[in-house]
């Protein structure tokens, strides 16, 4: 098995003349919770859109876990085993925080219609073994008592929760945040960084959006930074802090004798 | 009073028929907005096989209480295969066009079904044979038949197990899921093109029962029956607002109610000059009127984005 999870190649993607990713390649490590930050329009979102199968990439592509990614639909980079979050949250809002995960099982599960209907054992078990995980997964991001709220009535920082443990319920080997953090205050973010770090001990692989650099600074062991479509530092997070081009990107150019 | 009760009676039967097939308008709607304007043939193609099955059976002498569920049952199994293959033939390749191509698309198929009955079952009004004795009641004044009932029972036993349906297994999650956001629901391992498939073939069997209940209730059937039950059927799930089911049972019943109404009164509001043959202005009112004034129906909300 060798160390590298997932592999992106050159991969590109265009909207008509704006060049949203250019030739962008990473590599992600088994077990690391790896970082992609950078100004926003940079091309992260972009970039975990062409990850999941939401979009196509026009060029280059991903090698997970040593098979190339048919990243042409959505499912299959689930059932490959990637799984992420939004940045605008997109739960199902008219359903109840359970059901919400429970949706995630489908994955990984495969009841038929005609055995949904008929109500046969087997399929009454296997909704049984699913709501018990969905409870567990709850309860593993922290919103176990929210169980049966509808998903639109969750604070926000529990909707934020609730995304996490849908995607956990797929069983990803790859769990993509895209900005997790987004307008939670300092409690909840300090709460978060105790969760991700949990599920890479868990033995999931992270790849994260993030803008908290406090929070990306802490918790990566490895991160890239994207400006204007284009890979511009992969490193570990003190050199990353230090790299020049990454100052100039953040703060504009730097002057020579500054 | 007792026009009342009785036009109310009548009202809550149409109602339910008319609420069985909003159910089919709406649940397609609410998974992938479409409107699928076809589905009124499918409900007559439910009641002109209902009526050929019958015939079959009662020919090789079979006794009514065996023939009528099973030709009931023949007419949903056809009616479920025909809703699979309109979305499967007319509607999938069509997923991402523009909105009205799949529009446009429903009012052709729902052309070529009704030629198509046309041709198979004649341009001629068919009897629906009878199916029981009819008996009839009476409460305070006003009548009501075993028929009658029995259409009402079965409609509210039917929305019961839909209820079920979408509520309480893993079919129904998926299709919540689906109707809430398709991308979303995708990317968790459901397979759309199966809960899409499924919400045709299930408003298709609730069609068809529709289709034979309204043969068994004015036992006659026509190849164009369809098409005013559908316009109906589907204001009525614009009146409950589109896309919840709720709703469509809803709008059924108050449509069914308020034609009735309608009809039993109009004749004295206008001093006899419009009579009850008018009663298909007032679904259309009410049409007209839900779109000025409150255009997501009555339990609608808002429509929300969608991915």
């Amino acid at each position: 098995m060798s160390e590298v999870l997932l592999e992106a190649r050159e991969v590109s993607k265009r909207f008509g003349g704006v060049k949203a990713l250019t030739g962008v390649s990473l590599t992600i490590r088994r077990g690391e919770i790896y970082g992609l930050i950078g100004p926003n329009g940079a091309g992260k979102t972009t970039f975990f859109n062409c990850l999941t199968g939401l979009y196509v990439p026009d060029g280059g592509g991903f090698v997970f876990d040593g098979q190339p990614l048919q990243a042409d639909a959505p499912q299959k980079a689930a059932v490959r085993g990637i799984a992420r979050t939004f940045q605008n949250i997109r739960l199902f809002p008219e359903m109840t925080a359970l059901e919400n995960v429970m949706v995630g099982r489908h994955v990984r599960t495969c009841a038929g219609v005609l055995g949904a209907m008929l109500r046969t054992r087997a399929t009454q078990l296997e909704e049984a073994r699913i709501r018990r995980r969905a409870e567990e997964l709850l309860y593993y991001v922290g919103i176990a008592d929210r169980a049966g709220d509808l998903a639109r009535n969750l604070s926000y920082g529990d909707q934020r929760r609730l995304e996490i443990a849908r995607a956990l319920a797929t069983e990803p080997r790859l769990l993509c945040l895209d900005e997790p953090a987004a307008g939670m205050n300092g409690a909840e973010t300090e709460a978060l960084k105790g969760l991700i770090d949990g599920i890479r001990q868990d033995g999931i692989t992270v790849l994260l959006i993030e803008h908290d650099m406090k929070l990306v600074m802490g918790l990566c062991d490895r991160l890239a930074v994207l400006d204007y479509g284009q890979k511009i530092c992969e490193d570990v997070p003190a050199v990353v802090q230090k790299d020049k081009r990454v100052i100039e990107a953040y703060l504009g150019e730097v002057p020579e004798d500054a | 009073m007792d026009t009342l009760l009785q036009q109310l009676i009548n009202g809550i039967v149409q109602g339910s028929i008319y609420a069985l097939v909003a159910l089919g308008y709406t649940m397609v709607y609410g998974i992938m907005g479409l409107i699928n304007f076809a589905h009124g043939e499918v409900v007559m193609i439910g009641a002109m096989v209902a009526i050929s099955a019958l015939g079959a059976l009662m020919a090789l002498g079979l006794p009514m209480g065996l023939a009528a569920p099973l030709a009931l049952a023949a007419a949903m199994l056809v009616c479920m295969g025909l809703g699979a293959g309109l979305e499967r033939i007319a509607y999938r390749p069509l997923r991402n066009a523009p909105r009205l191509t799949p529009l446009i698309t429903a009012i052709g198929m729902s052309i070529i079904l009704q030629n198509l009955a046309m041709m198979i079952w004649s341009r001629n009004y068919l009897t629906f044979p009878s199916l029981i004795e009819k008996v009839s009641f009476e409460v305070a004044g006003a009548h009501f038949s075993n028929v009658q009932a029995l259409i009402v029972v079965l409609a509210g036993l039917s929305m019961a197990g839909l209820l079920l349906l979408v509520y309480r297994t893993r079919l129904g999650m998926a299709m919540r899921a689906t109707s809430q956001n398709l991308a979303v629901a995708r990317l968790m391992g459901v397979d759309v093109d199966r809960v899409i498939a499924a919400a045709f073939i299930i408003g298709s069997a609730m069609g068809a029962l529709a289709g034979f209940m309204v043969g068994a209730y004015y036992e006659i059937a026509h190849y164009q029956m369809g098409f005013m039950l559908g316009l109906k059927a589907f204001t009525a799930a614009v009146l409950g607002g589109i896309g919840n089911l709720a709703g469509a049972m809803l709008g059924g019943l108050l449509l069914g109610i308020i034609e009735a109404l309608g009809a039993g009164y109009i004749g004295d509001l206008t001093g006899g000059f419009l009579g009850s043959h008018y009663q298909d202005i007032f679904a259309f009112v009410v049409l007209i009127g839900v779109l000025m004034f409150r255009p997501s129906g009555l339990l609608g909300e808002k429509t929300g984005e969608r991915a």
